[in-house]
């Protein structure tokens, strides 16, 4: 256990700097050029964080008044005896609910927590794990299915949701392993 | 969905603060709130703008084809039903090693490009064949090597380190995708075992396919 705990803060550290010296090392390598490339795939980023502002304005402002009105606390305070003897913070409860349903809900409230509680808090951790692990499963089958006409989803929505939930209560898991 | 959601949160909080006397609070939250939007909106624009450069390098440089090769066996495995020439298979491993890189944008079309090559193989157009499911699955679970977003809204709150969570959204999500696997084969194997025919597509040569019914695909 001690040792995947290592393994995994390892990964933390270098995932990023690996990624940042590998890729264009590998692309000079096939001859690419490398700083331009960057630049031209960069512009993409600008409009793809401009586009999603609709989107997170209009969640931020329900989970802010959601929380300043109290309804969030009285909401909470019903989960918050059936979690407390796991170790469990209730406030990581609405995420798991939101992050099936709403790509743009789960983030804006996961930001809520953010800043609320610190990103360096548990809470803050175990949102930021939450909302990276897992896709927005209603979102996805949408489109996919979607696309191609298909009605009948089957037991498609049923395994996404069951993922969801595992992914959830891992990250928790996980994260209360690793940090504390 | 989204919506009810929405209306929930808002019609309930201003409820709620009619009753508690916090009306002057709510509003100012919900002003507060779209004010947090804009600012975590743009501060996501340097990671974006970073990362996605990033990646139109390792895209160039064919890492996504690389990346795809290696994924190979793995998707063989998971679609055993899809014929191993079809080109189906080409799209899955191209949206799985996109969603491994975080490229969202990439990764959709890829996906819906696989699910039109499936739906070709699929003899009832409305129901969803197994090798669809499976294909879904792995996307609702995603994996990714880096979460960017979570990564910049951290930063932004003077996290002391923002990247702490690599590690730990890599393990929750391979243990979402493998629960997902797991869920997937199960619901397969009890699919095949039913009275319902079981769904194996007969695969002709792409070129050849103009017996098959007048619907138009895609």
């Amino acid at each position: 256990m001690r040792q995947l705990v290592e393994w995994l803060s390892t990964l933390s550290v270098w995932m990023i700097p690996a990624l940042i010296v590998f890729i264009p090392l590998f692309a000079a390598f096939k001859k690419v050029p490398v700083y331009e490339t960057f630049v031209e795939g960069a512009k993409d980023g600008f409009g793809t964080a401009i586009s999603i502002i609709p989107h997170i304005v209009g969640m931020m402002v329900a989970i802010s008044m959601f929380r300043a009105s109290g309804a969030m606390d009285i909401m909470l305070s019903f989960f918050k005896p059936l979690l407390a003897p796991l170790g469990v913070p209730a406030e990581v409860l609405p995420l798991g609910l939101l992050r099936p349903l709403t790509g743009a809900g789960s983030l804006a409230y996961t930001t809520d927590l953010i800043k609320s509680f610190g990103p360096d808090s548990m809470i803050g951790r175990i949102a930021s794990t939450i909302q990276g692990s897992t896709d927005t499963t209603l979102y996805v089958i949408t489109v996919y299915f979607g696309a191609v006409g298909i009605r009948k989803s089957r037991y498609a929505l049923k395994v996404g949701l069951f993922s969801d939930l595992v992914g959830f209560a891992a990250s928790i898991a996980v994260c209360l392993l690793i940090f504390s | 969905m989204v919506n009810w959601i929405w209306l929930f949160m808002i019609v309930v909080s201003v409820i709620s603060a009619a009753v508690t006397g916090k009306l002057e609070a709510v509003t100012e939250a919900a002003f507060d709130g779209a004010k947090t939007g804009v600012t975590v909106s743009f501060g996501l624009i340097s990671i974006l703008v970073f990362w996605l450069g990033l990646m139109r390098i390792g895209e160039d440089a064919g890492l996504l084809r690389v990346l795809s090769r290696m994924l190979g066996p793995a998707v063989r495995f998971l679609f055993p039903d899809v014929p191993r020439n079809h080109p189906a298979l080409g799209y899955i491993m191209s949206n799985m090693a996109a969603n491994l890189l975080g490229l969202g944008n990439a990764a959709t079309p890829m996906g819906i490009k696989a699910m039109q090559e499936l739906q070709k193989l699929n003899p009832d157009q409305d129901t969803a064949t197994p090798a669809m499911c499976t294909l879904l699955a792995l996307n609702t679970s995603s994996i990714t090597l880096v979460p960017t977003t979570l990564i910049a809204i951290r930063l932004q709150y003077e996290s002391a380190n923002a990247a702490e969570i690599v590690g730990s959204t890599i393990a929750a999500t391979a243990v979402a995708t493998a629960a997902a696997i797991l869920a997937d084969r199960w619901y397969r194997s009890r699919a095949s075992r039913s009275k319902r025919p079981p769904i194996t597509p007969t695969y002709t040569a792409p070129p050849s396919q103009s017996g098959k019914g007048g619907e138009a695909v895609g």
